[in-house]
């Protein structure tokens, strides 16, 4: 517990976290700071290409073997069943209707790359490797939890039939592409490839991703504001525990395919963070009826500060305790 | 100078919904239309705005066509399939445009 702790003031007081604060600090207090949507693009555009890349360089420097086929089977095995266990979850301790709560459990079934991206970053300043295909798990984890959430919501005979322009805006959304499409460049050229580029997608990464975050905070911020009342003290007690059962069950995943602990702790980051850039756009096409604000206030607003500040240290010590190093 | 009496539909709508609608609209018939950027608003699902946004979810868009009267049923109908169940404005007004044969 005390290691968890000493982690977490550590993370409190990273530049990363701090900008995430000044942002949420701004938007609560009602700052005029903004980020304009065109900047906030470019920094996730960055972001996932910088990450992609490096994940790619890592896969040609170490090679692959069988656990790369391994961990894209559980990254989607666990992205398809966490949203029953979140509905589940969901309707245990809140009065959330059966859409509402489909909608949500969709979002925790699939990822944050941006928590994602914070947790390397953490790994890396404490000098942990992390199996470099963890960018293509992360991808592959993206749509399974919508095709689940919308399963969810049929059996009541809520949402839209899945039409072909929804499967190809799901598998085929701008950040799955970015991040598959760097990872294999990064794989095609290698470690002479990142010697080119370097300068660009490495130093800046952290200063980059400080801005990201301060753009998530005013988000985030917004959001709590906007959805004040929309969502009870039961779902956000779902917030908080969510996450942590997420990362249990990619602890277990992770201990039986052998991952590193920087992978581990990886996989229990991508189990245990909620979407709210892929999802939220794919629940707004199929279940328009489902209230955004529910769901964008828990991921953004509760569950993405919960595995920023706390999450990412605990999730860390886990991995740390349970498969060593 | 002569003019022509057109109308001019003015569809806001979530810019997740924003190529089915222009899909929708082109097999009916309406292929000239403008699209903008709407910066921010607030409406029954409460306030929204632009910034910051990296997600297609939170955004609006508004697009724009001037038709002829006679051709207005038809891009109602396609356009209200597409947007009777999303958040959204359907504004009709009357216009004069100077080239009639465009529309």
């Amino acid at each position: 517990m005390s290691e968890v702790l000493y982690l977490a003031g550590e993370n409190l007081i990273s530049p990363i976290v701090l900008s995430f604060a000044l942002g949420l600090i701004a938007a609560l207090a009602r700052s005029d700071l903004s980020i304009p949507e065109a900047a906030a693009k470019a920094l996730s555009i960055y972001l996932l290409f910088a990450i992609g890349f490096k994940g790619g360089v890592s896969v040609a420097d170490h090679g692959i073997d069988l656990s790369l086929g391994q961990s894209l089977v559980a990254g989607i095995v666990l992205s398809a069943i966490t949203p029953l266990i979140a509905f589940l979850l969901l309707q245990l301790l809140s009065k959330m209707d059966r859409l509402n709560a489909a909608a949500v459990a969709g979002h925790y079934g699939s990822i944050s790359i941006v928590t994602f991206v914070a947790a390397t970053s953490v790994l890396e300043n404490r000098g942990l490797s992390s199996e470099g295909y963890m960018v293509a798990v992360a991808a592959a984890m993206e749509a399974p939890a919508i095709l689940s959430a919308l399963w969810l919501a049929s059996r009541d005979g809520s949402g839209k039939k899945m039409d072909k322009e929804l499967w190809r805006e799901i598998f085929l959304n701008g950040s799955i592409v970015l991040l598959i499409g760097s990872f294999l460049i990064g794989w095609i050229t290698g470690p002479k490839g990142l010697a080119e580029i370097d300068s660009f997608i490495v130093a800046p990464f952290k200063g980059v991703l400080c801005l990201f975050l301060l753009d998530m905070g005013l988000l985030a911020g917004r959001g709590m504001k906007s959805g004040r009342g929309a969502v009870g003290i039961g779902a956000i007690a779902f917030g908080i525990l969510m996450p942590i059962i997420g990362s249990l069950l990619g602890l277990l995943c992770a201990f039986l395919l052998g991952l590193s602990v920087g992978g581990s702790m990886l996989l229990m980051v991508l189990s245990a963070s909620a979407s709210y850039i892929a999802v939220p756009a794919a629940m707004r096409v199929a279940l328009p009826e489902a209230n955004p604000s529910i769901y964008l206030t828990l991921s953004l607003g509760v569950t993405f500060p919960f595995n920023l500040v706390l999450g990412i240290p605990l999730y860390l010590t886990l991995a740390q305790a349970f498969i060593g190093g | 100078m002569q003019t022509h009496a057109a109308k001019r539909v003015e569809i806001t709508i979530e810019r997740v919904m924003q190529s089915r609608l222009t899909d929708a609209l082109s097999a009916a018939g309406v292929t000239g239309y403008t699209i903008l950027p709407v910066y921010g608003g607030s409406g029954r699902s409460g306030p929204w705005s632009r910034s910051g946004q990296v997600s297609k979810a939170g955004g609006m868009v508004q697009v724009v066509c001037i038709i002829r009267p006679d051709r207005l049923d038809a891009l109602l109908e396609s356009a209200f399939a597409v947007v009777e169940r999303h958040i959204g404005v359907v504004c009709i007004t009357d216009c004069d445009v100077l080239r009639a044969e465009r529309f």
